[in-house]
């Protein structure tokens, strides 16, 4: 049974990759840097055999402790739950529910995050590989510690997906989770800081870990080392009920799952029968199609994560501009929102999916597509942009850059919706499904998807580069006519580009758009 | 249309009757050399234009998938005004072909032709004259079922009067006139189903593609859709159902054809098809895959 959930898995993994190319080469370059961080690992953990005795047992202890609460925490807020092998899928075969634990506990350790983890998990024994008796002891509480990782992982997510079943606490609490991923760069800064003025204190903190369930299980070969008996058989012991609690939580939200296996949430219904949006835009097709998509930045969080992003901008480059001592950098905020906002688009028709069949079907020009897509973006997109800028210049009080940011700001979201208008008509991106995770990644999916982000926006920067040019000269010489001259030139550059995109973009649609649904359609 | 249909028995169908004969009012002012004058509910529907020559006319249709031959020069011919069903094993290529006959997927060869406007020549054009329930494709489902047969109608390049209008009358039609205000991904798959025929009927096409329409939809929810369909052929239009209902098949349709690997193994009207046995005989016949036999001695319990 274990043997066969686990070829289940790694057959799952092959079939999906099967005739598509891209996604073997980000499956390979993923494992090349998985094996990457393995290796510095590996190295760092035999180089600390050399190292005194009490600075190898804080360093495993707390880099133990990290690991296991990384396996914990991160599939709440990344993409990182591995749930190829899902237990609702398995709940109409008679499995033994223990066997089926230990079957999906071992399923996971052998995944790729898994494996990583284990091998560097078992060169702590390396670390103590001068003290025979520790080295045993490291194997052991390795294998127990990276259980405790995968068991750990797997409980707190079916815990988590128990709390709420409806569709709206699940979309709610998929973007919520978010919030503290975005400002994961202050809050380093923040312990980084704690940490810079407390060095001295780690050994202290590594023997509080030491009690704690996360740290416990890795501080057992130390203290035997150190020949402190009692003190690593309590560690073992914390360990070990820390795995036997955890399995017996995962093992009871696993057996309520099988036996209530989710079902779709009753309709809510309200009588109203609003147009909504459809009401305000104008009743042609480029303004239905404006009104749905304005419809969908409301509605659907795959749009609301990106909108999400946009209060937070503020906040990180005010920690940031507060840790570099300088204002200035708070007013790249309207460029760097412009640029978010202008490129959230360029995977609209991946997000529609299938569904956009209806435009296909219905006959909607290219262009009128294209066109309703860039009016429901701008219509909150150019406010947002400009009275951001406004602010952050109010700020930092530095008015005469004004015109220059200005020019920035418009050449970037004029000239993206232009590109996100061609880009979007061309490809299809294995982005996430309707209703789906906004986090959800399919495999080698999320490398391809963040490759492209990225390109797009390498292409954005060289369409602004002349307004941007203008701009910075501006900034540098402080004459400023050169700002002027970059919100001219970004005013009309941009809007020619525009309008060659939507009109390009939407030929490339009319042309194309039956092969574009074959593409969705595969990626369904 | 049967009277003694069940769904008409049904008190909330006759509220909703009642309604629809309202609307009819106006209706019949435009409708008049097209619909009959009896109280039915088709005859909210608009009136059919261009209902001349075969409303589907296909030649030579070829596409490939790879190595495999999805549709393997298919030739078939629906004549106007007919309920035509279209019955075939599963990857027979059913959906492929309609796909390629409403322009949402590129044949390799051969021609398309709905009444007199080649599909692939003229996509706009072949696009006005035909509705599509296309099967396994997602709608916007983030929209309210008004909103999405509003914007269907929009996106067809109607006034937003019509359109009003029109998305009314459809819900109702449709039992949906208390779920219009509902999110479509909430709706349950039958009421999904129902949702997606408005989409299609609300530019008032001359031809209508259903890909499966009958997949999941309850029994009274289909009957009243069956009416609707009923109605539409009779004032003139021609609608064009795939299905595994062989039964409802042989009893909705006046035209079938059976397709296998691709090809058309027998084409006409019902009546020929069968030729005196049952459409779910003669078509196990035509396919064959039929086992004798009762399966393996271990699955027989006594």
């Amino acid at each position: 049974m274990v043997a066969t959930l686990v070829k289940l898995r790694f057959l799952i993994l092959a079939n999906s990759l099967k005739g598509k190319p891209w996604q073997i080469v980000a499956v390979v370059i993923g494992a090349l840097y998985g094996i990457g961080v393995l290796f510095g690992a590996v190295i760092g953990l035999s180089a600390l055999s050399l190292a005194p005795t009490e600075l190898a047992r804080t360093i495993t202890v707390l880099a133990g402790a990290v690991t296991i609460l990384g396996w914990i925490v991160l599939p709440l807020i990344g993409p990182g739950t591995d749930q190829t092998v899902e237990p609702s899928r398995l709940a109409i075969f008679p499995i033994p529910l223990n066997k089926l634990v230990l079957a999906l506990a071992v399923s996971g350790v052998l995944g790729v995050p898994g494996i990583v983890t284990s091998i560097a998990a078992l060169s702590t024994a390396v670390t103590w590989w001068a003290h025979p008796l520790a080295a045993l002891a490291a194997v052991v509480c390795a294998v127990v510690g990276v259980f405790t990782c995968v068991v750990g992982s797997r409980a707190v997510t079916a815990l988590s997906t128990g709390l709420g079943s409806g569709r709206r606490f699940r979309e709610a609490k998929g973007i919520l989770i978010f919030i503290p991923l975005v400002l994961l760069g202050p809050i380093m800064i923040g312990l980084t800081a704690l940490l810079r003025g407390s060095l001295d204190a780690l050994p202290g903190i590594a023997d509080i870990v030491a009690w704690t369930p996360l740290g416990a299980i890795w501080s057992v070969p130390g203290y035997i080392v150190e020949g402190n008996a009692g003190r690593a058989a309590a560690g073992f012991a914390i360990g070990l009920a820390t795995l036997a609690i955890l399995t017996l939580v995962w093992r009871s939200s696993l057996r309520h799952a099988l036996e209530n296996p989710a079902r779709a949430s009753s309709p809510t219904k309200n009588g109203t029968r609003k147009l909504g949006l459809f009401g305000v835009f104008p009743a042609t097709p480029w303004g239905a199609v404006a009104a749905r998509a304005l419809t969908y930045w409301l509605r659907d969080p795959r749009y609301a994560q990106s909108l999400i992003v946009i209060p937070l901008v503020p906040v990180l480059l005010f920690v940031y501009s507060g840790n570099m001592g300088s204002q200035g950098v708070l007013n790249a905020l309207g460029p760097i929102v412009a640029l978010l906002l202008a490129l959230s688009i360029f995977t609209d028709i991946s997000y529609d999916n299938t569904a956009f069949a209806l435009h296909l079907s219905t006959g909607v020009s290219g262009r009128d597509d294209r066109l309703g897509r860039v009016v429901a973006l701008g219509v909150f997109a150019v406010p947002v942009s400009v009275l951001l800028t406004v602010a952050s210049v109010w700020f930092t009080n530095s008015w005469q850059v004004l015109p220059g940011l200005l020019g920035m700001v418009f050449g970037l979201l004029l000239s993206g919706f232009a590109l996100s208008s061609v880009i979007s008509g061309r490809f299809a991106f294995p982005v996430p499904a309707p209703g789906e995770s906004p986090f959800k990644a399919r495999p080698g999916g999320g490398f391809m998807l963040t490759l492209s982000t990225f390109a797009t926006w390498g292409g954005l920067i060289v369409l602004v580069l002349p307004e941007s040019i203008l701009a910075i000269v501006g900034f540098v010489t402080g004459e400023a006519i050169y700002g002027w001259l970059a919100l001219v030139v970004a005013l009309v550059l941009g809007t020619v580009m525009l309008v060659i995109g939507v009109r390009w973009g939407g030929a490339i649609l009319d042309r194309r758009g039956p092969e574009l649904l074959v593409e969705l359609q595969s990626n369904k | 249309m049967s009277l003694t249909d069940p769904a008409h028995t049904d008190p909330a169908q006759n509220v909703s009757a009642q309604n629809v004969s309202a609307q009819n009012v106006s209706a019949q002012n435009v409708s008049a050399q097209n619909a009959p004058a009896q109280a039915d509910p088709a005859q909210v529907l608009p009136p059919v234009r261009d209902a001349h020559g075969p409303a589907l006319e296909i030649r030579g249709l070829t596409k490939r998938f790879g190595a495999k031959v999805a549709v393997d020069n298919l030739s078939l011919t629906v004549p106007s005004g007919s309920f035509y069903g279209l019955v075939g094993p599963n990857g027979a290529g059913k959906t492929t072909t309609l796909s390629m006959a409403t322009g949402l997927m590129r044949p390799d060869a051969g021609d398309i032709v709905i009444h007199g406007v080649n599909v692939w020549h003229d996509l706009l054009k072949a696009k006005r004259l035909v509705g599509v329930l296309s099967d396994g494709v997602r709608l916007f489902d983030r929209l309210t079922g008004t909103q999405l047969v509003t914007y269907a109608g929009l996106l067809s390049g109607m006034d937003r009067a019509t359109v009003a209008e029109r998305t009314n009358d459809l819900l109702n039609l449709l039992d949906l006139e208390s779920a219009g205000g509902t999110l479509v991904v909430d709706y349950s798959a039958g009421m999904t189903k129902k949702i997606a025929l408005a989409c299609a009927l609300v530019h008032a096409p001359s031809l209508l593609v259903l890909d499966e329409p009958f997949e999941s939809v309850d029994p009274v929810s289909a009957a009243n859709i069956r009416d609707i369909l009923d109605g539409f052929v009779k004032s003139g239009g021609t609608v064009i159902v795939s299905s595994h209902a062989m039964d409802l098949v042989q009893r909705m349709c006046d035209h079938v054809a059976v397709i296998a690997q691709g090809r058309v193994l027998a084409a006409g009207t019902t009546e020929e098809v069968r030729q005196g046995s049952t459409l779910e005989d003669r078509f196990v016949d035509l396919v064959g895959g039929r086992r004798t036999g009762e399966g393996p001695e271990w699955l027989r319990l006594s």
